[in-house]
C-alpha cells in the first residue's frame, strides 16, 4: 500500500492569465460558465456531457417509441400515416442505438476509465473533446432531417436494400440516416482508439492488465469492437451513399450486383455492435453485484476471458441475421452452430454473477436492484435468441414480433437497466450527491413492470404470426389484448423515466440539508472511489501504487490470523483529500468544436449542394490546422514542483496528428 | 528531490503513446479497405474491365511507391535535425503524390465515357479510386503542413509529427498495393 511520498508543492499559476501570444495561436485559459464546457477536454466534464446528451435522446427516441405504440394500441387506428410510422420506427431504432445507448456507454467509458486505471485524463484529451463534438454534431445532424429532409429514413434501422434506394424512399431521409451515421461514426472510432490507448499505456503502476476492474476490461473490449466495426458499416454507408447521390449500381439486381452485399456489410457492423451496447453494461453489473454482496467477484479471470471471447466470437454470428435471404444450407448450418457457441460465455458471466451473490451479505440499494433485474431480463432475452439460433424456428420467428421482444430484453433488459444501475451507483461519485433511495426503488419497480408489460407480451404477438413494421392490424387475429397491454406498458415506462428526472433534481435539492456523501458511500472496491466526490478535477492527489485487484477494498480491509476479514483503515484515511494543488493538467482548446461543426456542413452539402461542402471543408481543415499550430500546453500553466518554466527542450511544439497533452510523460507525480 | 528528467518507470513516454493511437488508426483503416475489396471481389470476381489503361495504372503505382521512399527519406532527415534535407524530400515527395492525384483524375476521365459510375465495374472502379484518392490528398495535406514546418525548425527538437505524417504516406502506399491489381491485373 505505498504511495508516492512527495506532496505537490507550487500553487496553480492560472489566476490572472488572459490571453498570451505563444508561439502562433495560444490555448484558452477555461475559467467559467459555458465556455469552460464548450473548450473542456476534461474527461469527466466530456463525460458528463454525452451521459446528458445521451438521456436527451433517449428522451426523444422514447417519445418516437410512445407514439409507435399510441398507433398500435387498438385495431385498425388512423393516428399515425403509413409513411409516418415507417420513418417513425427507424428513427427510434436509430436514436436509441446511435444516440443513445452507445453514447451514455461512451459517458461512462469516458469518466470511469482514467479513474479506475489510476490516470490523470485520457491518452489524447483533446480528441476525446472532438469525439463528443463530432458526436453530437452528427446526432443533431440525423435528427435535422425532420425539419429540412423531408422527413425521417423510412428503411428501418438496418435499412436494407432496396427499401432503402431512391425508388422506395425518395426523400432524403435515408441520405441523413447514412451521413449522420458516418459523422456519428468517426466520433465513436475516434473515443474508441483513444480509450483502449489510455488503458494500455496510461495505468498507474502496479496497474497490471490483470488487475483491471471488470468494468474497465469490459469497456476496452467494446472499445476494440467499435475500432474494428465501424469501418465495415463506414463502408456499407459509402456504397449506400453514393447508391442515392452518384447513381451507382451496388444493390441493383438489374444491373449485375448484389442486395445482400448490403446486408452482409450491415450484419458484420451489427453483430459486434450488439455486443458494443451489452459489454458495458456486463461491466458495470460486475462492478454492482460484488460491492453490494460483499464478496469478490467470482471468477475475474473467467469473466475477464469470456468477455473478450464473445469480443472474438461476435464476428463469426453475423448471418444468423440472414437465415432467410437464401445464404445457403452450408452457411445457415455453419453459422447457427456458432450462434449456439457464443450462448457459452454469455452463460459463464451469468454463472458468474450468481456465484458471486450466492452466500453474500446482499444489500439491496437501487443499484443492485438494477443490476439483479438486468441479470434476469438479459438471461430472457438470451434464451429467446438461442431460439432463434435454431434455423428452423427462425424461419418461423424472422420480422415478427417475437424478435422485437428479443431484442428489447437484451438491449433494454440487459444493457438499459445495467446501466440505469450504473447511473445510480456512479451518481455520488459524479455530482457529489446521491439519488433518493425510496424514489431510486420505486423507479426500478416502475421500469421493470413498465418493461416487462411492454415487452413479454411481444413474444406472444410474434409467435400468434404478427409481422414486426406494419402500422396497423386487423381486428380477429387475436392481437387486440397483448398489444393494449403493451402499450399499457410502455406507457409506464416512460413515467418512470419520468420519475428518474424528477429523482434526480429533487435529490439534489434535498441534498443540500444532507450530509455529503463522503468518498465511499457504497463501501465499493475500485479505485474511483479513493476520491472525494464529487471527483476534483486533477482526479488523484497522487498516483496510487496497485498491489492487488480490487485495490481500494484492499486498503480498507485486511485479515487477522484466523483468516476474518477486519478493517484496518477507515474510508478517511485511506482515501485521498482531493486536495493537490499545482496539478499539471491539459489545457483547453476550441478547435475540437470548431472542426465539428465542419462535418455536418459537408453532410448538407453532399445532399443539397456542393458548395456548402466546401464551406464546412474549409470550416473542418482550419480548425486541423489551427489544431496543429496550438502550443501543445501553455507554458505559463504550472507543470509541478520542479519545473522552472525556462525550458523548451521537453515539450514538443505542434503535432499534426494525435494530441500531445502531457499528460502522462510530464504527469507532476513522476518528478517525484 | 531529482531533476525533471526523471521519471518513474510507469510513466509512458509521450512518443509511445502516440504511436499506439497511430497504428490503432491504420489498424482500424485497414479494415475500412478490406470492406472495400471485398466488396469489389463479391460484386465483379476477378472480372477487369478492358478499357482500363494499364500505361497509367503502372505509372501512377510506380510513382506513389517512389514517392514512399522519398517519404522515409524525409523522416530520416527529420530525426537527425536536418531541416533541408528533410525539406527537400518532403518536397519530392508531395510533387511524386501529386502527380498520383493527377495521373487518378485523368483516368477518371476517360472512364466517365468508358465506365460510367452506373455500371458495375464503374461502380467500384469509382469507388476505390475515389476513396483511396481522397486519402492520399489528406496525405498531401499533412506533408504540406509538415514541409512549411519542417522548414521553420519546428521539429528540429521533436520529429514525431514528420514520422506521423509519413508513416500515414507509407499506408496509403501499402494500400494502393491490394488495390492496384484488384483494379488493373486481376
Amino acid at each position: 500500500m505505498a504511495i508516492i511520498e512527495e506532496p505537490l508543492a507550487l500553487e496553480s499559476g492560472q489566476a490572472d492569465i488572459a490571453e498570451r501570444p505563444l508561439g502562433v495561436m495560444t490555448r484558452p485559459q477555461g475559467g467559467n460558465g459555458w465556455r469552460d464546457w464548450l473548450s473542456s477536454v476534461d474527461h469527466k466534464k466530456i463525460g458528463i456531457m454525452y451521459g446528458v446528451a445521451a438521456m436527451f435522446f433517449f428522451v426523444v427516441g422514447g417519445i418516437e417509441a410512445l407514439l409507435l405504440r399510441t398507433q398500435l394500441a387498438f385495431p385498425e387506428q388512423g393516428f399515425l400515416s403509413p409513411q409516418l410510422y415507417n420513418e417513425l420506427f427507424t428513427m427510434h431504432g436509430v436514436t436509441m442505438v446511435f444516440l443513445f445507448i452507445m453514447p451514455l456507454a461512451a459517458a461512462f467509458a469516458n469518466y470511469l476509465i482514467p479513474l479506475q486505471i489510476g490516470a490523470r485524463d485520457v491518452a489524447f484529451p483533446r480528441l476525446n473533446a472532438l469525439s463528443f463534438w463530432i458526436w453530437i454534431s452528427g446526432a443533431i445532424f440525423l435528427n435535422s432531417s425532420w425539419l429540412v429532409g423531408g422527413g425521417g429514413a423510412d428503411c428501418g434501422w438496418f435499412c436494407y436494400s432496396p427499401n432503402s434506394g431512391i425508388t422506395f424512399s425518395p426523400t432524403h431521409g435515408v441520405d441523413f440516416y447514412a451521413i449522420g451515421l458516418l459523422i456519428a461514426g468517426i466520433a465513436s472510432l475516434i473515443s474508441a482508439i483513444n480509450l483502449i490507448v489510455t488503458v494500455l499505456n496510461m495505468r498507474a503502476p502496479g496497474m497490471t492488465l490483470f488487475r483491471m476492474p471488470v468494468l474497465t476490461w469490459m469497456l476496452l473490449v467494446t472499445q476494440f469492437l467499435l475500432a474494428f466495426a465501424l469501418p465495415v458499416i463506414t463502408v456499407a454507408l459509402f456504397l449506400l451513399i453514393f447508391d442515392r447521390v452518384f447513381d451507382s449500381q451496388f444493390f441493383d439486381p438489374e444491373a449485375g450486383a448484389d442486395p445482400l452485399l448490403w446486408q452482409h456489410l450491415f450484419w458484420i457492423f451489427g453483430h459486434p455492435e450488439v455486443y458494443i451496447i451489452i459489454l458495458p453494461s456486463f461491466g458495470m453489473i460486475s462492478e454492482i453485484i460484488p460491492t453490494f454482496s460483499r464478496k469478490p467477484l467470482f471468477g475475474y479471470s473467467f469473466m475477464v476471458f469470456s468477455g473478450i471471447a464473445i469480443g472474438f466470437m461476435g464476428w463469426g454470428v453475423w448471418a444468423h441475421h440472414m437465415f432467410v435471404s437464401g445464404i445457403g444450407p452450408i452457411s445457415v448450418l455453419a453459422f447457427s452452430l456458432s450462434t449456439m457457441f457464443i450462448a457459452v460465455p454469455t452463460g459463464v458471466k451469468i454463472l458468474n454473477w450468481l456465484a458471486t451473490m450466492w452466500g453474500g451479505k446482499l444489500w439491496f440499494t437501487t443499484p443492485m436492484l438494477f443490476a439483479v433485474g438486468s441479470v434476469a431480463m438479459f438471461t430472457i432475452g438470451g434464451l429467446s435468441g438461442v431460439t432463434h439460433a435454431i434455423a428452423p424456428a427462425d424461419t418461423q420467428q424472422t420480422d415478427t414480433y417475437y424478435i422485437v421482444a428479443h431484442f428489447h430484453y437484451v438491449i433494454f433488459g440487459g444493457g438499459v437497466l445495467g446501466m440505469m444501475g450504473g447511473a445510480y451507483f456512479w451518481w455520488p461519485k459524479i455530482f457529489g450527491y446521491m439519488l433518493n433511495e425510496t424514489r431510486g426503488k420505486i423507479h426500478f419497480w416502475m421500469m421493470l413492470i413498465g418493461f416487462n408489460l411492454t415487452f413479454g407480451p411481444m413474444h406472444v404477438l410474434g409467435l400468434q404470426g404478427m409481422s414486426r413494421r406494419i402500422d396497423t392490424y386487423s381486428e380477429g387475429f387475436g392481437f387486440e389484448f397483448w398489444n393494449l397491454i403493451s402499450t399499457i406498458g410502455s406507457y409506464i415506462i416512460a413515467l418512470s423515466v419520468a420519475y428518474f428526472i424528477y429523482n434526480t433534481l429533487r435529490s439534489r435539492k434535498e441534498a443540500r440539508d444532507l450530509p455529503p456523501p463522503g468518498p465511499d458511500p457504497w463501501d465499493a472496491r475500485s479505485l474511483e472511489w479513493m476520491l472525494p466526490s464529487p471527483t476534483p478535477e486533477h482526479n488523484f492527489d497522487e498516483v496510487p501504487i496497485i498491489e492487488s485487484q480490487d485495490e481500494w477494498w484492499h486498503r480498507k480491509y485486511g485479515y487477522d490470523e484466523d483468516h476474518n476479514v477486519i478493517r484496518i483503515a477507515t474510508i478517511e484515511e485511506a482515501a485521498q483529500k482531493g486536495d493537490a494543488v499545482g496539478v499539471h493538467l491539459p489545457s483547453p482548446s476550441f478547435w475540437p468544436l470548431v472542426l465539428a461543426l465542419g462535418l455536418p456542413l459537408i453532410g448538407y452539402g453532399i445532399i443539397f449542394n456542393l458548395w456548402l461542402c466546401v464551406l464546412g471543408g474549409l470550416l473542418s481543415g482550419g480548425a486541423i490546422y489551427a489544431w496543429a499550430l496550438e502550443p501543445v500546453d501553455d507554458p505559463d500553466a504550472d507543470h509541478g514542483p520542479h519545473d522552472d518554466h525556462g525550458h523548451d527542450a521537453d515539450h514538443s511544439d505542434d503535432d499534426d496528428d494525435g494530441d500531445a497533452v502531457a499528460v502522462g510523460a510530464d504527469d507532476s507525480a513522476g518528478d517525484a | 528531490m531529482t531533476d525533471h528528467a526523471t521519471q518513474l518507470p510507469h510513466v509512458t513516454p509521450r512518443i509511445t503513446i502516440n504511436r499506439a493511437g497511430l497504428w490503432l488508426f491504420f489498424l482500424s483503416e485497414t479494415m475500412l479497405f478490406s470492406g472495400i475489396l471485398a466488396t469489389r471481389f463479391s460484386l465483379l470476381g476477378t472480372e477487369v474491365h478492358e478499357d482500363v489503361s494499364q500505361t497509367i495504372g503502372l505509372v501512377i503505382t510506380s510513382i506513389l511507391l517512389a514517392s514512399s521512399y522519398t517519404a522515409l527519406r524525409a523522416e530520416h532527415a527529420a530525426s537527425s535535425g536536418d531541416r533541408a534535407t528533410c525539406a527537400k524530400y518532403l518536397w519530392l515527395t508531395l510533387a511524386l503524390g501529386a502527380v498520383f492525384v493527377a495521373g487518378v483524375a485523368y483516368e477518371w476521365a476517360e472512364a466517365f465515357d468508358a465506365f460510367p459510375a452506373s455500371t458495375e465495374f464503374g461502380t467500384v472502379f469509382f469507388l476505390m479510386t475515389g476513396v483511396h484518392a481522397f486519402h492520399v490528398i489528406t496525405g498531401l495535406i499533412f506533408l504540406a503542413i509538415l514541409l512549411n514546418n519542417a522548414r521553420l525548425g519546428r521539429y528540429d527538437d521533436d520529429a514525431w509529427p514528420v514520422e506521423a505524417g509519413v508513416k500515414y504516406w507509407h499506408f496509403v502506399d501499402v494500400v494502393w498495393v491490394f488495390f492496384y491489381p484488384a483494379l488493373y491485373l486481376i
